[in-house]
């Protein structure tokens, strides 16, 4: 992969002049695209990510909400090599009486060792197929304290990093079809107000008006609590979802509106009007394709923002509730300065919150030039 | 330019009563109220309401009239200037606000302040010197700073305060001066408490507003009119800041709307970490104990804010550039 995107820039700029007008647009997208090294490099990343959260339910060795008053706040296990392969000590629980904090020591008389592709508790993968099977596992008897915890335990004693998988799914997917929603909304609405214009334009430009004189955080805020506490998470999933959208799609309707104004008024489209052609057929092939570059770069713009809104949400308790788990939820853990000294792996749902964020703005700088490839 | 001014003014009017009424309708949509929370908070420590009491209270708050006329007695009491009492503390909420406004007013037009003298410098410097070592280590810092959570930098910062510099962590003032009336030693206290959130509101602001100038003078460098400029021989800083910065200011201008109310509410989750007592946290309390007036009060506040903020952003484009004046 490295030597495939280090050559590729010399082929791009030797060959530019030549060919650029023969050959397809995607591919001069796809060209002008890897060029950005930063870019491929984000996209390899967030390919990962997904992967890691499609397997999660596998790759997890413990489930993500199950107590363990043994394992309070148990920092990350330390991984040693036994006669069977790699495993683990059993870990002792002492009370420090001065600081009230549990002390862990690994009792090395025993190593239990680290197995993959074991048997553990039953979970339905992609929602569908239920399987008990999970990629590594500790063979220990159940009155031994050795389970392994790579990324520590939080404070009621669950494993942290498959509380960070389980998390993904919620955090990953939730902007990400918020964003969605609001540019297939956005794209229908812009389109329709300036492309009828009228009445139907000044009523959904009033609307906008409207939506944006309330600043964004307050108005999510306030909409997110709208959302009773009772709702199921499936429903709340989508609910705040629907809040990211209600507010998001505004902006870009309005961009969207004034590409179409400007298309609409162009020879082209006058010449398939007085053709004849419908209306859908005037939209789907004369003015959103105009537009779609446009759309698509918001969107992809958007989506590190979206992210970032569900977790504050989430951590400031008016997103996903507990028990279903989100990043934003783990953040939590994580808001003093004495769980941080004391405790530090409760930051590292922070630091992968960050690498996400960072690599969504990179791939979407990426984007942004790609899909003007003439440039 | 009074006329544009007049009828700007008459549209926010109007607008503003929409904003409220839909700002209203939003923060009583949750069902229950904080009545319910509260006789339910009485009930678990043993004492029971007898039914004509809660009755009484249910009347008090109004809780049971239809949200047109809640709207309508909260809505008509605050043009008096009396937005309600807090459920919850059963102060009046106007005095909830003031006592946190000012605080809020200050870090977030410090901040803002902060923002605006080393965002400009840095994009003008990143733009001229653009494909440079210092353009690209701006551009990272850049991505960091609007990848960064907020609250996370507050919380390294704080960190490093508590345990490198020996610093107070959280709250305004140290216990010895709250209550004390003001004095130098008072200020220098109250400065080493804020400077942590001031800072982590400034660098959010400061990445975003710096990528937005550079991408302007960039645009604006490409115009015939920069090279007349230098081809007549004008000092390049004076091509720079007086052809070229001026023609790409705009955004940053404009933005100022957006700015100030975000500002004031964005350090919510700042202002959580650092226990400081402004708007945000108290707006996010009313929300999730149902206080409706407090709520309604402070969003709509806001909103008023985005109006106001974004007609003097208006006014300013106005000032500095002529074009606008003449549309």
């Amino acid at each position: 992969m490295a030597t495939a995107a280090g050559e590729l820039p010399k082929v791009a700029k030797g060959k530019k002049q030549e060919d650029v007008g023969q050959i397809p647009q995607w591919k001069l997208m796809v060209r002008r695209f890897s060029q950005s090294k930063l870019s491929v490099g984000a996209l390899i990343v967030l390919g990962i990510m997904y992967v890691i959260m499609i397997l999660s339910d596998f790759i997890a060795p413990y489930p993500h909400d199950v107590l363990d008053s043994n394992n309070s706040f148990a920092p990350p296990t330390q991984i040693v090599w036994g006669p069977e392969g790699p495993g683990i000590y059993g870990l002792k629980q002492e009370l420090d009486m001065e600081r009230f904090q549990w002390i862990y020591t690994p009792d090395p008389s025993v190593i239990y060792p680290i197995r993959f592709f074991v048997q553990g508790h039953e979970y339905y993968f992609l929602g569908l197929f239920p399987s008990r099977l999970h990629l590594f596992g500790v063979e220990a008897p159940p009155e031994a304290n050795a389970r392994i915890f790579l990324w520590g335990a939080d404070k009621e004693g669950r494993d942290l990093f498959s509380r960070v998988l389980k998390g993904s799914q919620i955090s990953l997917t939730l902007g990400f079809f918020g964003v969605f929603l609001f540019v297939v909304i956005g794209s229908i609405v812009g389109t329709a107000s300036g492309y009828f214009g009228g009445a139907l334009d000044n009523l959904i430009q009033r609307l906008i008006e409207l939506i944006r004189s309330f600043p964004d955080l307050p108005l999510y805020m306030a909409l997110a609590a709208a959302v009773p506490l009772d709702t199921p998470i499936t429903v709340r999933y989508f609910l705040i979802t629907v809040v990211i959208a209600v507010v998001g799609w505004t902006g870009l309707a309005r961009e969207v509106r004034g590409k179409v104004l400007a298309f609409r008024n162009a020879d082209y489209t006058a010449a398939a009007i007085a053709a004849g052609a419908s209306h859908w057929h005037v939209i789907t092939h004369h003015l959103l394709p105009n537009a779609m570059s446009h759309i698509v770069v918001v969107g992809m713009l958007a989506i590190p923002g979206a992210i970032g809104l569900e977790t504050a949400l989430s951590f400031l308790g008016l997103g996903i509730l507990p028990p279903a788990v989100s990043w934003g939820i783990l953040l939590r853990d994580a808001q003093t300065v004495q769980a941080v000294v004391t405790y530090p792996w409760l930051l590292i749902p922070v630091l992968l919150l960050i690498i996400t964020v960072l690599a969504f703005n990179l791939l979407g700088d990426g984007v942004r030039d790609a899909v003007d490839p003439y440039a | 330019m009074l006329n544009f001014i007049a009828r700007r003014l008459v549209n926010m009017f109007f607008l503003l009563i929409v904003v409220s009424f839909v700002g209203f309708w939003i923060i009583q949509l949750p069902p229950g109220s904080i009545l319910d929370v509260q006789i339910q908070r009485l009930r678990m420590q043993g004492g029971n309401l007898p039914e004509s009491m809660i009755q009484a209270l249910r009347d008090r708050y109004g809780v049971d009239d239809p949200f047109y006329i809640q709207y309508w007695k909260w809505i008509s009491r605050s043009l008096q200037g009396d937005f309600g009492t807090s459920f919850e503390t059963d102060q009046k909420v106007a005095e909830r606000i003031y006592n946190r406004l000012g605080i809020s007013f200050g870090l977030s037009l410090t901040a803002l302040l902060f923002t605006w003298l080393v965002a400009i410098p840095i994009g003008v410097y990143s733009a001229t010197h653009r494909y440079t070592w210092p353009d690209y280590i701006i551009t990272f810092v850049q991505f960091l700073g609007l990848s960064i959570p907020g609250f996370l930098l507050a919380l390294v910062l704080l960190i490093m305060a508590s345990r490198l510099w020996d610093q107070p962590i959280g709250g305004l003032f140290s216990p010895q001066y709250a209550d004390a009336p003001w004095s130098l030693a008072k200020l220098w206290d109250f400065i080493r408490h804020v400077w942590i959130a001031v800072v982590v509101l400034a660098i959010g602001a400061t990445a975003g507003l710096t990528r937005v100038m550079r991408a302007n003078l960039l645009d604006v460098l490409n115009m015939q009119y920069i090279q007349t400029a230098r081809a007549k021989g004008l000092k390049e800083s004076t091509v720079i800041w007086k052809h070229a910065v001026r023609n790409a200011i705009h955004p940053l201008v404009m933005s100022l709307g957006t700015l100030l109310p975000a500002l004031v509410v964005g350090e919510t989750l700042i202002a959580i970490i650092l226990s400081l007592p402004t708007i945000g946290p108290l707006y996010l309390d009313a929300l999730r104990s149902q206080d409706m007036y407090l709520a309604g009060t402070i969003l709509v506040m806001l909103s008023a804010l985005l109006l106001i903020g974004n007609l003097i952003a208006d006014l300013l484009l106005a000032w500095v550039d002529p074009r606008v004046r003449l549309e």
